[in-house]
């Protein structure tokens, strides 16, 4: 098939499918816990309910609560539109499109927050505070653990990074990929709400970082922080699968593929759920600060590993001397 | 080959940052452990020029002592002052696994413009050294506990004995077997002295002790 009409058609697939993750982490729970679980397509039941709704606003909210919602769907597609998670191609593909992604997601947070600080609820500004606490450890660790992919893989565009058809047996980027989808997994869990850092099912006041950002969206809006956030866990559930996952070139394997490792990074996520408890709220920056050393690392050894090239960024010229050739 | 010894390296150094943000001292005694069976391993992998039967003995006896020994030294310690937890740091967990980082930043770029007489030793190899020690003398200086200063010292040894791994060909077997033996010594040392500390003043917090004089 051809490329743009690929580009479309695995941006349609994760737009349907996204709802199938949480479907998926739920009932591997379920599974540990011996229980039934709920359906797999509860998740898009839940989305249905919400849309024929109405929202209720509170008096004291402005336009930037009712924003809040529209704005952060819109940025996780559009981040959705950057990323080739099927490895053939994103609807919107360039140089550099990484740090667009990354700044996407902020996009997104960002107004997530803002629209908690507007309810002028002393409980959802906790929230937020909280979540731009962590959200500020965790971007540095998904920036420097890409920046360690872009110059393992030696392209500063995502296609360039994940469109890879194999891997070289026994390369010396081995490590660095290994340390970054450590450090990716731990920000994955985090920026998704997961649970060693946050727990998607309570609402105990104390423990919330997410869930009581959005407490006061109804209706609509709620549904469209849903389906964001399962697109969000798509988005990075993606990334982590696309550095895994090896490209054959046909288009069907490749999406079939994906669909499998994003499927696996669901159960992984659910098994984490099931067998690990929530980190006390004090030691969760210890953890990002661990996923954060674990990229620089990462970024640190791709350094060593891969002299530059003068296409890439000759400036770092000086960061290699030249005993690294010998 | 070049990969085995890559991802050893890289183990050694996650060692050291799990060291760094660990705050349960069995957890801390784990890392340590966990380090000296890799640092146990890397003459085997290196590829020294030198007979087997040396390489065997210096890696069964490190194994020997910083894989099994120092561990169970430290835990007796551990379990002889009834401490599960190490007490509040001088300097934070996150604080110093940010300090790990910029530790490593430092030793890789030291590291790698370093003279080496040996060709062919892993570009890694010098600079996971200098980090490791880095990070045992962190630990000594930015710790309260004394045992956890042990486990600094000991992450300290581990690291200057990397690094003699980088010069191996030329260092003597008798070396490197006195700098085990001196390390046993003050492991074996540090613990009695620990459990001698704790029962004379109820705690182990090296800096209270700073606060003691002879003089009234």
């Amino acid at each position: 098939m051809e490329q743009p009409v690929l580009a479309v058609l695995q941006f349609c697939v994760a737009l349907v499918l996204a709802p199938l993750v949480p479907g998926i982490v739920n009932r591997v729970k379920a599974v540990f816990a011996g229980r039934r679980g709920a359906p797999l397509l509860q998740t898009w039941y839940d989305i249905a309910k919400l849309l024929g709704k109405a929202a209720v606003y509170s008096r004291t909210t402005g336009w930037v609560f009712r924003a809040g919602p529209v704005v952060g769907l819109a940025g996780v597609i559009v981040a959705l539109g950057v990323l080739p998670w099927a490895g053939s191609g994103a609807l919107l593909s360039f140089d550099g499109d990484l740090i667009l992604l990354a700044g996407l997601l902020g996009v997104m947070r960002f107004v997530t927050i803002i629209a908690a600080l507007d309810t002028g609820s002393a409980f959802e500004g906790m929230g937020a505070s909280r979540e731009a606490w962590f959200s500020s450890l965790g971007e540095p660790a998904l920036l420097l653990g890409l920046a360690a992919i872009a110059r393992t893989r030696g392209s500063i565009s995502l296609a360039g990074i994940l469109g890879v058809t194999s891997f070289a047996p026994g390369s010396a980027g081995g490590a660095v990929i290994l340390l970054v989808i450590g450090a990716l997994f731990v920000v994955f869990l985090a920026e998704n709400a997961r649970i060693p850092v946050d727990d998607p099912n309570t609402h105990l006041e104390l423990t919330m970082i997410h869930e009581v950002m959005v407490l006061d969206h109804g209706g609509v809006d709620f549904a469209y922080i849903q389906y964001g956030a399962t697109l969000k866990l798509w988005v990075l559930g993606g990334l982590i699968m696309s550095l895994l996952v090896p490209r054959t070139g046909q288009w069907y394997l490749d999406i079939a593929a994906a669909i499998g490792g994003l499927a696996v990074v669901a159960i992984a996520t659910g098994v984490v759920e099931s067998i690990m408890a929530r980190l006390r709220l004090v030691r969760v920056p210890q953890l990002l600060v661990a996923a954060l050393a674990m990229s620089a690392l990462g970024l640190a050894l791709a350094l060593m590993n891969n002299p530059p090239t003068a296409a890439l960024n000759p400036p770092s010229a000086a960061l290699n001397p030249p005993s690294v050739a010998r | 080959m070049t990969l085995w010894i890559e991802s050893f390296l890289v183990l050694l150094m996650i060692t050291s940052l799990w060291l760094l943000g660990s705050s349960r001292l069995l957890s801390c005694i784990a890392a340590v452990s966990v380090q000296g069976v890799l640092l146990a391993a890397l003459p085997l992998l290196l590829g020294i020029d030198a007979p087997p039967w040396r390489l065997f003995l210096q890696a069964g006896v490190s194994l020997g002592l910083k894989g099994i020994a120092f561990p169970l030294l430290l835990l007796r310690a551990v379990r002889s002052v009834d401490a599960r937890r190490e007490m509040e740091p001088l300097v934070g967990y996150s604080l110093s696994l940010l300090i790990g980082v910029a530790l490593l930043a430092g030793s890789l770029a030291a590291g790698v413009r370093m003279p080496l007489p040996a060709a062919g030793t892993p570009v890694l190899l010098v600079p996971a050294a200098m980090f490791t020690a880095l990070t045992g003398l962190f630990v000594i200086v930015g710790r309260r506990s004394a045992i956890v200063q042990a486990m600094g010292y000991l992450a300290m040894e581990n690291g200057i004995a990397a690094f003699g791994l980088a010069i191996a060909e030329q260092e003597p077997l008798l070396v490197e077997m006195g700098t085990l033996l001196d390390a046993f010594v003050a492991v074996f040392v540090m613990g009695i002295t620990i459990f001698h500390i704790n029962r004379e003043f109820d705690h182990i917090d090296a800096d209270r002790l700073s606060t003691l004089k002879d003089s009234p």
